[in-house]
This record gives structure tokens, sequence and C-alpha cells, in this order.
């Protein structure tokens, strides 16, 4: 009986505010338990969303949980600024402390931020291309399932187990077996490594949709900005992700096998490790400033009412931003010390990267230049970006700076800067996406007064919030300490950036009663093209038919809706007789896979490596039971066809 | 560019007998013995002879991609190929790089 | 996959119809398939050159030279080329419409790739037993993983094709059957690719001098 009061009281964490954890997450279960079983829903479910191959629920799907994310992440960042507020402060123990560091900035990279991408990435390409779907809708739901079952395990490791907390780095030695014996940095490697397959996975299929999907006429050069961010993207994410699988892999193998790569005795090289890691680390951060780019080029141009500036300029600066961004890792450690040579051949490319960039910041601004623009709510996210953004590239372009960086690294200046580019760039981006395609996933608008409400208070609570940190970074605060010393001139600047952090928070607050009162009193999108935009997703009724096009169009130009619209067309082209729609079929295997990796990575965590091994040997069965399925899909038949576009007015 | 030119360019050996296939086989065969040999019996020394292996690794390769995996075969445009040379590329990257970064920490074994 | 454009069989320009590019979804596939070798390319490259930076990091451990054996990895080295090689053959004949001699080609492949994994098995256990393990050095450590993820890769590759080969079987040579046969072919080939630098970069380099 005692060894199993001790095994629970190490498996499960206990600390105040671990056990409101697990209250809310019971309370929450219940709740959804509840809803589900009173109203009947498990079958619609399991037949609607988690099973569905279609590349717009699931888009929705990784929306959702990126959202629910940027609020678990944002509510450790408040904590993080309420501990920092003050100095000697006592509200976080230092362990505690560094898990909250950890957790954050693990999920809102690659919890948060990545889902969100994918999001924007699934609901609009394929539309934009002309598609019926992704090139491989069943391997895109294994994506989703990989990812939410990843980010599951390591949210559940706050009440069970124990958080992480090397920082969302993970560096060794401190990350190796000697410095973190429990589970918690398992947690950490194993969730990203299984959700880094789904990552790959969409890499791959969309790179396939987009060369060999598009419509018949729409050459590359013809192509929305938008899927030329994507494509860019997936070309960085297939060739940085083996990466980081490499590097968590191998201090994987040091935990478990006992393996020599980065330990300290043995011959290992903990450096290496930080050689690998952001030999991914800086790519990745180009993954998730891409396709925010491409999405301000469709917003600006919609909301200018005007061709984006510069089309190939802007291709050609989307694919050297993707290519470069290869070449510049070392920045991350110019402290590390491999040499003048090495340290100024990576501070030369991580400032040429700046080039493509201004580039693209300016045709913005030259699109806008007469244009007659609206300020819709994804508009002003945009125009937020601009300054904000060219302050972060700024500071980053002062980091690149090798000599200068020896007294900048690991200091709040780097803090405020990354920041800066990620909510300035990518968050932003992000937002503006979900406002801009919001009708065309849903049907309805989202409202204006809580939206404006949300943007201002986050916006102002961003300045707040980190604008100090620049100046307590060159005064010498360094990253990751849980607390510091009065008298050092810190104190007032700490108390304004946690102000300012709790104003962004009642700007996301706002943001989700915006989207809660919308759902309310919805302004229904009647038309599909409430924004009179110019590429093809607006063609179709909102929210799109499942099958998207009753008829593939054919491609003459850019902005191929807008040119529609201005020859007089309302809707497209249905002269053309219908055919039977070619469609892929649900399958509950993506979602049964992700619970066998779920099962095999909780294994790995705790050393039940019989658990890991049949979670494993699960996952090979499933593959191999799709592997013999021929019964993979099945033909819309015209007559439905035509009955579901009548629905929407159209032929 | 979409598809429109949807005729497939094959690589030959498709008749009666599989020559590319053996023609690869054997040349492949031969680069490895070199190698193997020339290594076994200490033919040349240190740097001359590792630059010679790889180079006879490259060689082979190339081989083994024309010859057995059809590399030059396509449906549309060669995106395979520029892959295959966009990856070639980020793998010397890669490998240069690391050993570039890292040799500073060459101190002892 | 749900385009329905073009799903007009597709004619190679001087030899008849490619069966397994012969549908819009093989097409697909088979692009898919060489993102997923670019992005297999990128791995293993991660592993060479974590090998190269610790090669030399053996902790007082058995080094290289004291361990591998010149007929062992050579054997290993001639098995797998010949099964790329009796490989290309099957592929062939699946040009050339031949089911059974594909199948028996393919078998021979098999049965050459699970000779290989032997080799490969009995080389890992030899050295465990003489005290050469994964937690040994670095050196080691970097060793089993680079040859071992080659030597896991090969066997997920046999368990695939035989898997392919029972679904020829049942179903016989169609554009879909004969879509799986080629891509399990490309894989066979690259990890034969990457055996070659195996071999000269981690077994060749350790016993030169």
């Amino acid at each position: 009986m005692g060894g199993v009061k001790q095994f629970l009281s190490h498996f499960f964490v206990t600390g105040p505010f671990e056990i409101g954890g697990d209250v809310s997450i019971g309370l929450v279960s219940l709740a959804i338990l509840f809803v589900l079983t009173r109203y009947k829903l498990w079958g619609w479910l399991w037949r609607n969303w988690l099973t569905s191959v279609d590349h717009k629920k699931i888009g929705i799907m990784y929306m959702l949980a990126a959202l629910l994310m940027l609020f678990r992440g944002g509510v450790d960042a408040l904590m993080i600024r309420t501990q920092l507020a003050l100095p000697n402060s006592q509200f976080l123990g230092a362990e505690h402390y560094d898990q909250i560091f950890t957790t954050h900035g693990t999920i809102m990279i690659l919890f948060m931020a990545m889902p969100f991408i994918f999001a924007m990435m699934n609901i609009v390409v394929p539309l934009q291309l002309g598609a019926r779907d992704v090139a491989f809708p069943y391997l895109n739901a294994i994506s989703f399932w990989l990812f939410f079952f990843g980010a599951m395990l390591l949210n559940i490791s706050f009440v069970i187990g124990g958080s992480p907390d090397a920082g969302w780095v993970n560096y060794p030695p401190l990350a190796e077996l000697q410095f973190s014996p429990g589970p918690g940095d398992n947690f950490y490697l194993l969730s990203i490594l299984i959700s880094g397959i789904g990552s790959v996975a969409t890499g791959i299929n969309f790179l396939v949709t987009i060369l060999k999907m598009r419509a018949p006429g729409m050459s590359l050069m013809k192509m929305p900005m938008f899927s030329w961010a994507v494509f860019a993207t997936c070309i960085d994410i297939i060739f940085a992700f083996p990466a980081l699988t490499i590097a968590l892999g191998l201090e994987f193998a040091d935990r478990i096998l006992g393996a020599h790569f980065f330990t300290l005795t043995g011959g290992g090289n903990p450096m290496m490790y930080v050689n690998l890691f952001w030999m991914w680390g800086h790519p990745e951060v180009y993954i998730v400033i891409l396709p925010a780019f491409g999405i301000y080029s469709e917003v600006v141009a919609t909301f200018a009412r005007k061709r984006l500036f510069g089309y190939t300029a802007m291709v050609t600066s989307l694919m050297l931003i993707a290519i470069a961004s290869y070449f510049v890792w070392l920045h991350h450690f110019f402290t590390m010390g491999a040499g003048a040579d090495v340290n100024t051949f990576f501070a030369i490319a991580s400032m040429f990267i700046a080039i493509p960039t201004g580039v693209k910041i300016f045709n913005w601004l030259f699109t806008m230049f007469r244009g007659r623009i609206r300020m819709t709510i994804p508009m002003m996210w945009v125009l937020a970006f601009i300054p904000n953004f060219v302050i972060g590239g700024s500071t980053g372009v002062m980091l690149a700076a090798a000599p200068a960086d020896y007294q900048y690294h690991n200091s709040y200046f780097l803090v405020a800067h990354f920041h800066q580019v990620l909510i300035g760039g990518v968050v932003y981006g992000m937002l503006a996406g979900m406002y801009y395609w919001w009708p065309k996933m849903f049907g309805f608008i989202l409202e204006e007064r809580f939206a404006k409400w949300g943007f201002w208070l986050f916006n102002i609570g961003f300045y707040v919030c980190f604008m100090p940190q620049y100046p307590l970074g060159l005064m010498g605060m360094t990253r990751r300490m849980y607390t510091y010393p009065a008298g050092l001139g810190w104190t007032s600047l700490n108390m304004i950036s946690t102000v300012g952090a709790f104003v962004m928070g009642i700007g996301f607050i706002f943001i989700v009663l915006n989207i809660l009162s919308s759902i309310r009193h919805p302004v229904k999108d009647t038309t599909g093209d409430p924004w009179d935009a110019r590429t093809l997703e607006w063609s179709l009724p909102s929210p799109a038919p499942h099958y998207n096009f009753a008829r593939i169009p054919v491609i003459d130009s850019r902005d191929q809706w807008w040119e529609m619209k201005q020859k007089g067309m309302t809707k497209p082209d249905d002269s053309t007789p219908l055919a039977p729609i070619h469609m892929p079929k649900n399958s509950g295997k993506p979602f049964i896979m992700g619970v066998l990796f779920f099962i095999a990575g909780f294994g790995f965590v705790f050393n039940w490596y019989v658990l890991a091994g049949l979670g494993l040997l699960g996952v090979i069965i499933t593959l191999f039971a799709r592997s013999f399925d021929y019964d993979t899909d099945y033909y819309i038949p015209v007559d439905e066809v035509k009955h579901s576009e009548a629905a929407f007015g159209r032929s | 560019m979409t598809d429109k030119d949807q005729t497939i360019v094959t690589s030959g050996g498709h008749g009666r007998f599989p020559w590319s296939h053996v023609i690869g086989y054997i040349f492949s065969l031969v680069l490895t013995l070199v190698a193997l040999l020339m290594v076994t019996n200490h033919v040349a020394s240190g740097g001359m002879l590792l630059f010679v292996i790889l180079l006879l690794a490259t060689i082979q390769i190339f081989i083994q991609l024309f010859f057995f995996m059809h590399i030059t075969e396509k449906h549309g445009p060669a995106y395979h190929i520029i892959t295959l040379a966009v990856a070639l590329f980020f793998t010397f990257a890669i490998i240069a790089g690391s050993l570039w970064i890292m040799t500073f920490t060459q101190v002892s074994s | 996959m749900a385009v329905d454009v073009n799903h007009s069989v597709v004619k190679s320009a001087d030899h008849g119809t490619m069966l397994e590019y012969s549908t819009e979804d093989g097409a697909l596939k088979i692009l898919g398939f060489w993102f997923f070798l670019a992005q297999d390319m990128i791995l293993f490259a991660c592993l060479f050159a974590t090998y190269l930076i610790l090669h030399n990091r053996t902790a007082g451990g058995p080094s290289a030279m004291q361990l591998f054996d010149v007929p062992g990895f050579a054997a290993e080295t001639f098995i797998l080329l010949t099964s790329s090689f009796t490989y290309g053959i099957a592929t062939f004949q699946m040009r050339n419409n031949r089911l059974k001699s594909m199948l028996i080609w393919m078998g021979i492949t098999v049965l050459l790739g699970l000779s290989f994994v032997s080799l490969e098995l009995k080389e890992f256990i030899t050295y465990v037993l003489q005290g050469a393990t994964i937690s040994r050095s670095a050196f080691l450590s970097a060793f089993f993983t680079l040859v071992g993820t080659h030597g896991l890769h090969v066997t997920l590759g046999i368990f695939w094709m035989i898997s392919v080969m029972i679904q020829l079987v049942k179903r016989g040579l169609t554009p879909v059957t004969a879509r799986k046969a080629f891509i399990v072919g490309l894989y066979w080939h690259f990890l034969d690719v990457i055996w070659v630098f195996i071999f000269t970069v981690v077994y060749l380099t350790g016993v030169m001098k």
C-alpha cells in the first residue's frame, strides 16, 4: 500500500496550482461529456469531426486548438509577469517558474503558432487553387490528430508526472537524465516528436497540392500570394523538421538508452545539440512568419482595393527568405565560441535576410498607396503589424551583429525582440487571417465592436508589456531568471511590463467575447464574398460546400475572381454540365492512430516500455490496415451536386 | 503551369532485357569493390584516400539514381529532380556547416 | 486526390502506358513520396553530421578500427546492393506486365533484405558482447544510431514489401498495386543509396590508416 501511495504522490503533481488544474480539467471534461451525451452528439462528433478528412473541417479544428493553446500559453505568460512584477517575489518558486516559462514557450511556438498556420493553410489553399481538397486528405487528418495528441501529452504533464522545466529549447546537460531525472523532460521530447511527424506530413501534402492540383490555366505565377507563401513555408518544413527529430531523438536516446550524444561524460558533446536544434529552430521561425506574410498580402490587396504591388518581387523574396533561412542558424549561439570567421559568416547572412523582408514591407506600403482603404478588422491588424514588425525586425539586425550580441544574448533585449516579431508578426497575421476568412469558414462575419476593443487593448498592451523589456535587457536583466533583487532600477520597468501583459490578457478576453457574441447574433454572409475580394475562395458560397467547386474553374489571370467580377459575373460559370464528383471517404484511423501514439508516448515518458511497445505496434497495425483498405473513396452523384448548388441559389 | 504536359518520359530498358539495371549494377559493384580494395590495401594516405572514396561514393549515387531509381522519368514537370537537388544542397550545407562550426570543440576524444 | 479533372490514362512518349502513373492519384502519391525521401535524406544528413563530429570520441572504449570486420560489412554491402538490383528487375517485370516474374524478383529482394538485417543484427550483437554498447561512448552512440536507424528503415521496408506482394497476389497488377510496388521500390533504392554513404563514411574510414 505504501508503495502505491508513494507512486501516486509522484505520478500526480500536487500543489495549489496543480490541484486547481486538476479541478478545472475534471469539471470541463465532465461538462463536455454531459453535453455530448445529453444532446446525443457522440455520433455527430465522430461522423462529422473526428473521422473527417475534409480540409475545411481539419482547418477549423486546428484553429480551435490554436486558440485554446493561446489561452493556456497566455495564462502561463501572466503568471510569469506576475512573478516578475516585484523584486524577490515568492509568488512562484524557482522550479515552478522554470516549468511555466518552459511550457509557455513550447506551447506558444509548437502548439499555438504551428496549428494556427496549419489552420490557415488548410482552410484557404485548396479553395484558392480551385481544388476540391489537398493531395492527401487522409494524411491531412493524421497530421491533425498527431498534433492534437502530441499537444495533449504535453498539457497533461502539468498534473501528471510534472512539466518539463529546462526551457523551450531543452539544452543538455540540464535536459539530460543527470540533471532532469523525472518524466517532465520526456513529456517535452515525446510530445514534440509526435506532433513533428504531423508537421512534416503537412509540408509534403501542401507541396504536392500546390504543384499538382491547381485549376487548369493557373500557372505558378498566377497563383495567389498566400498559396505562394504556403509553398515557401512547406519547403522550409520538410527540410527543417528532420533536424528537430534528430536533435530531440538523440537527446531521448541519451535519456532512455544511456547514450552519450550530449552528455558530459563518455565523449558526448552538448554543444552538438545546440547546433542541431537551431538548424531546425531558425527555419521554424520563418515557417511561422511566411504564412503570416501571405495573409498580409491577401488582406492588403483586398482592403486597399488594389492589386498587390510587385507580384514577382514578392514571390522572389518569399523564396529567397525560405532558402536563406537555412544559412543563419548559428546566430542563436554566437556566444558558444565557434570563432570569428564562423560568427562573421552567419552574422552577415542573418543581416541579409532583412533585405527581402524589407522588400515585402515596401510592397505592402506601395499597395496601400493610392488605394481606397477600408478599415475593417483584418486591415487594422495588418496596419498594426507593420510598425510592430519593423521595430522587432530592426532589433533583429542589431542582434545579428555578432560582437554586439555578446551583450544582448539571452537578455531581455532578446526576449523583447522575439516576442515583437512573433506576436507582432505571426499572431497579428493569424488574427488578421482569422477575421478575414471567418465568414468563409462559418458563414457569418465577426462583429466589430468587441473586435475593436480587443484590437486596441491587445496592441496597446503589447507595447506597454514589451517596450520596457528592451531597456531592461540593456540594463543587464537576463532571461529565465525567476526573480531579481531590488535596487537595480529594474523594478518599475518590470511593473509596467506586467501591467501591459494584463492589458493584453483583457484584449484576448475581448476577442473571445467577440467570437461568442457573434455566434449569438450572427451577421450572415449571404453572398460568399463579404469583402468584395479578389481570389477564388470568395467565388464560393459561405461556408463552402463539402466538395468546394461544383465545376473546376478555368483560370486565365491573377486575382481571377476579381477579373470575373469586372466582367460582370456574380458567380462562377455554370454553362458546362456537372459531372459526378470524386471524394475521399471519412476514416477513423487517423484519430485512432493519434490515440495509439499518445499511448506510446505516455509509456515512453514513464519508461513503461511494454505500454510504449504496444502503442507503437498499434500504429504499425493501423498503417497496414490502411494499406489493405481499397474502399477509400466515393462519387457524389450529379443530382446531389445540383441539389446542393440549388440551396445556394446556384446551378 | 499545370500539368498540360501529361506525357511520360521513360528511361531505357523497357524492351526484352533490363540492360540499364544490369549496367547500373555492374558499375555499382565495381565502384564498391574499388573503394574497398583501395582502403584494405592502403593504396594512398589519409586525406587523398578519403577524397577518392567519397568521390567513388558520389559517382555510385548518381549511377543508382539514373539506372535504378528512374530519376529521369517524369509525369509533368520534373519536380522530383529539383527536390532532390535542393535536398542534396541542404545535406551538404548541414554537414559542412556542422563540421565548420563544431571543429572548435575538438580538444580530445 | 479529390480532383476529377484528369482521369485520363496517361501514355508514355513511346512505350505505352506506365501503370503506376496512369491515374492522377498515382502521380500525386509518387511525387509526394519523392518529397518524403528528400526529408529522409535530411534526417540521415543530421545523423551523418553527428557521427562525423563524434566518431573520434571513444572515451577509452573500443574504436572503429578495433571493432569493424571487413568481410562482414563488405558482405552487408554487396547483399544490399544486389537486393536493390533485384528490385529493379522486379520493376522491369512490372513494366512488361509479368506479374509472376515480378513477384519472384520481389521475393528474392525480400530474402536478400532479410539476410542483410540478420548480418547486421549479428554484427551489433558481436559488438555488444564485447562491451561496445550504445552507452559506452559517443562514437558508439553515434554508430549504433546511424546504422541502426538505417537498419530499422530496411526492416520496415521488408514488411512493407511483403504487404505489397500480398496485395499483388490478391488483386493482380492494377494502377493502384503498380503504384504501391513502384513506391516501395523507390524506398528500397533510396536505402541502398544511404548505405553507400554508410559504407564509405562509417566503415571504410573506420578501417582506414
